[in-house]
């Protein structure tokens, strides 16, 4: 960068368009310092200050939510302000807030280190806004390997567990991998859109319009659509689409549940506020190639998803592949949405609820869990309903949701990415889509069954199987928290209102 | 005081918000209180709203309401109302809901509490169903409705109740998504842009629906709303279902969320695609004449359990419901409207009583009963009358509404007009036989252990309101047809319908 781009920088005050980020980054490096000067028994308030730094920024965004800062495009274009983008911040924020809380109930038990966790989660909402908001191929990929490292880490945050370290090994070389291909496809597009000869300017040929120029006018140029087919395989993975979702039964089941429940809801919403993105601008003119590539890469990822969670007993990995599920069902958002605009805004709502119903399950499933959480089965659900009629009804409601079941939020979800794809004509991924929903019912309703319709397979004869002990209950946050969920997940399948008048415009 | 419009939602508001209440922690005493009175006011506002009906004007919606949710851009609001076809299913609703309520409140089930919040969430649901205007909310409050019924059969079931429930849940969610399909087909392609029906109806009526389109949605939604109907192969779900289900759920399911897909079809599919149920008429006629009637007919004899023998009895007579849809004649669906308050009533009777003798028999198995009428005989008179109305015997509703689907049906087809009264003969025999065998001839020895042990009592005040309820509202309809003949004729002869496929109804 030049001295006059900085000088001009420091003019007009941008920096002031990136206050949240940098609240969290600062809010980040102050927890470590914290911990630094202040006594050991004070340690256990860092975590309501990770909290509550979060609270402060959402409260922020949300305030100023719809609000410019003159220029659109930051930085000589390195980032661009957009209400996706807000939108993308604000949820975030919310997920990171209750990734915070599910921390609160599991790292205690587990006797892990506190502080470090609460750091690397800010440091990693604040890339994850970064990256949502990124206009420039290395701004994407330094953001996002900042989301993905921060992941190594916290995915293996149990050092004193195999599986978790396995997780955290698995992750690594699989997620190294997809950064591999994301880069070489970067590059390729830089080398498409730098030739000289085609009219090309090399010093920006990372820029989001300068690629979306250059594949406007060469539509059929065969360097920049392997690149692009590439960036969408890297982004893929993120997201959990087939045939990129190798990693993520295992992933899911080692990491502690906070960073699943993370996983699960942040970076897969990740990948989808940076494919939209890509699809609406950056490869709007490749949409021949892009619709067919999509459209398979949805129709394979909802059967994959939900025959792969049939079978599942193990809670976490039953969580993922349903997951995959969904990454397949927003991927009909995101085919639809080329045709009829709209449906970008369906996606969100869907991340939404699907956030909401999320934590609402990985919440009980925090609380039902002992102190070694990947073992989670469905047959310790037994009872639950009757030892904790709340968490259980907690649960019935988030799982609900997640299966689609009218009168909840994700039914109105479902019913959206639905009728978007009607409009766009993709009656063959309408099908798949049925076939898939009524699928995930049957695991679904297992877990609901092991909960609420008492032991339902009978214990072997002979021996006698171990009690479980009960599970913990609620503290009074939790409660509060858990509750906010499930009335939001219900309120939201009845009354849209606050969703959609501002994700729906 | 509120106007009418006001009284239809608080309706529907009153037991979702009792509801509501009780999951808020109410204690048990004031809980059954609460919904005592929530099952009893949606009953008062419709016998109210029955007497202030416009019945000339039956073909309009009255007492209109719109409320949005936040999606009027998609064309999704709550439009409640009601007309001609949709008021005596309202009320049938509520009086449906009113029995089984009251026989609920006093069932002594186990976690009576959630048990009644359930019923309640889905007596709302039903109410709802029947109010709505607008199809996206129909299909959304069937939704409401169907939830409680798969968690009451998966807690509160009898036998196989794990089986039964996953079974339940996966057929009926298939086929409400498969109607969810129809329904958004529906919306998009006839270019209204809104699930309100009225303005669908306008908006087919003028620009009409191509023969090809109608009939690809028309197979959406008779494969859906079939499947919810128990169409003949897909009813497979409907008696295990009732077998294992708790009465009072099996009350409100079969008696009333099922007509959902029937009322669907008069309310949604006729008018707005005839060519495609033109098109469908004699496959449907064909699968529901032969599969339902005969097969599911002959099946049903076959039963030794007397809650499996109703519950197929109730597949069997939907079977006379699809050939009087079948027909598409005023005269033919005029006829389905009758028999399908005539029928949700006889059955709610029969899986009350049923469930009253089960009490006292400690056995649905027909072979280990007999001579309960010495012991019984209110609960005798009471089942061989819930028997009589479910053949359909004159001076019970049933008897008219299969008698003009017979009409109609002798003007579509005389050959599964035979079949159809040779259906009648086979559920006099099952009917007969099996009310013989529970409460006449010699006491079996099994039951004599149980009589020993548990001397039977006859039907107490409990039992006997809400089975009264139900007897009075079959002979009220039964010798008062036009009390639901005459709005539902004149809504079907207002219906959007090209003219040339509905002939005038003269007999009555």
């Amino acid at each position: 960068m030049s001295t006059e781009l900085l000088q001009a920088i420091a003019a007009s005050n941008e920096w002031w368009a990136l206050g949240p980020e940098l609240t969290l980054a600062c809010g980040a490096l102050a927890l470590l310092v914290i911990e630094l000067i202040s006594p050991k028994e004070q340690h256990r308030f860092i975590p309501h200050l990770a909290s509550m730094a979060l609270g402060v920024v959402l409260v922020g965004v949300v305030m100023n939510f719809g609000k410019t800062w003159g220029e659109e495009e930051l930085f000589g274009g390195l980032v661009r302000l957009s209400v996706p983008g807000q939108i993308a911040r604000i949820f975030f924020l919310l997920s990171s807030l209750l990734v915070c809380f599910l921390a609160t109930i599991c790292l205690p038990r587990a006797r892990a280190p506190r502080v470090e966790f609460y750091h690397i989660v800010l440091v990693v909402t604040a890339a994850l806004m970064l990256l949502a908001q990124s206009n420039h191929f290395v701004m994407f990929f330094v953001a996002l390997e900042t989301v993905t490292i921060g992941f190594y880490i916290l995915v293996s945050y149990y050092r004193e567990r195999v599986l978790s370290l396995e997780a955290g090994l698995k992750y690594l070389v699989l997620g190294a991998l997809s950064s591999a291909i994301l880069l070489f496809g970067i590059v390729l597009l830089y080398g498409a859109v730098g030739r000289v000869e085609q009219g090309g300017i090399v010093h920006t040929g990372f820029e989001y319009g300068t690629v979306l120029n250059f594949l406007r006018e060469n539509p059929d140029n065969f360097l920049a659509t392997a690149g692009a087919l590439l960036v969408i395989g890297g982004v893929a993975f993120k997201i959990g689409a087939f045939p990129f979702q190798i990693w993520v039964p295992d992933v899911y089941q080692g990491a502690p549940t906070p960073v699943t429940a993370f996983l699960a809801v942040s970076s897969k919403a990740a990948g989808f506020a940076v494919l939209l993105t890509l699809v609406h601008r950056v490869f709007s003119p490749l949409q021949a190639v892009l619709v067919p590539v999509l459209s398979l890469l949805a129709a394979t990822t909802i059967i994959f998803g939900n025959l792969a969670a049939l079978k599942q007993h193990n809670t976490k990995r039953l969580m993922g592949l349903s997951g995959v599920s969904h990454a397949g069902y927003l991927l009909i958002g995101v085919v639809a949405s080329l045709t009829v605009p709209w449906a970008a805004g369906a996606v969100w709502f869907y991340l939404f609820t699907y956030l909401l119903a999320s934590m609402a399950v990985f919440g009980v499933m925090a609380y039902v869990a002992g102190p070694d959480d990947s073992g989670e089965e469905l047959d310790h659900y037994g009872r639950l309903a009757r030892e904790r009629p709340f968490l259980g009804a907690v649960l019935a409601v988030g799982v609900g949701s997640l299966a689609g079941i009218p009168p909840l939020a994700g039914f109105m979800g479902k019913l959206l990415l639905f009728v978007a794809a009607f409009q766009a004509h993709l009656y063959g991924l309408l099908v798949v889509a049925v076939i898939g929903v009524v699928i995930s019912i049957f695991y679904y309703f297992g877990w609901i069954r092991a909960a609420w319709f008492e032991s339902w397979s009978p214990p072997a004869p002979g021996a006698v199987p171990a009690p479980r002990p009960l599970p913990a209950g609620p503290t009074f946050i939790g409660v509060i928290t858990l509750a906010a969920l499930t009335l939001a997940t219900v309120l939201l399948g009845f009354y849209q209102q606050p969703l959609t008048s501002w994700l729906l415009e | 005081m509120p106007d009418n419009a006001q009284l239809l939602q608080l309706a529907i508001a009153t037991p979702l918000g009792a509801a509501l209440i009780i999951a808020c922690g109410l204690p048990k005493r004031f809980s059954t209180k609460l919904a005592a009175a929530a099952f009893t006011l949606p009953a008062l506002i419709a016998l109210w709203l029955w007497s202030q009906f416009p019945a000339e004007n039956a073909h309009q919606y009255a007492f209109l309401s719109t409320t949005y949710t936040g999606l009027a851009d998609f064309g999704i609001s709550l439009k409640l109302g009601l007309n001609g076809i949709a008021l005596p299913m309202f009320l049938l609703a509520a009086i449906v809901g009113l029995a089984a309520g009251y026989y609920a409140l006093r069932s002594g089930a186990e976690r009576l509490k959630l048990y009644l919040l359930l019923l309640l969430v889905m007596h709302g649901g039903l109410l709802g169903v029947f109010a709505s205007v607008d199809i996206f909310f129909f299909y959304f409050f069937h939704e409401l409705a169907l939830i409680p019924t798969f968690i009451m059969v998966g807690v509160w079931g009898g036998r196989d109740r794990h089986y039964a429930a996953m079974k339940l849940t996966i057929y009926l969610t298939a086929g409400a998504l498969l109607s969810l399909l129809g329904l958004i087909a529906l919306y998009v392609k006839s270019g209204a842009n809104s699930f309100d029906l009225i303005e669908l109806k306008d908006a087919i009526a003028a620009g009409g629906l191509r023969g090809s389109t109608q009939n690809w949605i028309g197979g959406l939604l008779l494969l859906g709303f079939g499947t919810l109907v128990s169409l003949w192969p897909l009813h497979t779900w409907a008696p295990l279902g009732y077998g294992a289900a708790p009465s009072s759920a099996a009350m409100l399911h079969a008696g009333v969320l099922k007509k959902f897909g029937l009322y669907g079809l008069i309310q949604i599919a006729l008018p707005l695609l005839p060519l495609g149920m033109q098109h469908w008429a004699w496959k449907l006629a064909l699968l529901a004449g032969l599969g339902n009637v005969l097969v599911v007919g002959f099946v049903t004899l076959a039963q030794r359990d007397l809650k499996q023998m109703i519950g197929y009895s109730s597949v069997m007579h939907m079977g006379y419901c699809f050939l009087g849809l079948a027909c598409l004649s005023t005269i033919g669906t005029g006829g389905v409207v009758l028999l399908m308050v005539a029928h949700g009533l006889s059955v709610a009777l029969l899986f009350l009583l049923a469930t009253s003798i089960h009490h006292r028999t400690h056995s649905f198995d027909l072979s280990e009963m007999g001579g309960l009428a010495q012991k019984t005989p209110v609960l005798a008179a009471f089942f061989v009358a819930a028997t009589m109305a479910s053949i359909g015997l004159p001076g019970f509703a049933n008897f008219w509404g299969e008698l003009t689907v017979f009409v109609a049906l002798w003007k579509f087809s005389p050959g599964l007009t035979a079949v159809a009264i040779a259906g009648v003969v086979i559920s006099a025999i099952y009917g007969l036989r099996a009310a013989a065998r529970v409460f006449f001839g010699p006491v079996s020895e099994q039951h004599q252990r149980v009589q020993a042990q548990h001397p039977p009592a006859d039907l107490d005040w409990r039992e006997k309101l809400p089975a009264l309820i139900l007897l009075a509202a079959l002979l009220f309809f039964g010798f008062y047809p036009k009390a639901i003949s005459q709005p539902v004729d004149q809504a079907l002869g207002y219906s959007a319908t090209p003219k040339a496929l509905f002939t005038p109804l003269k007999t009555r």
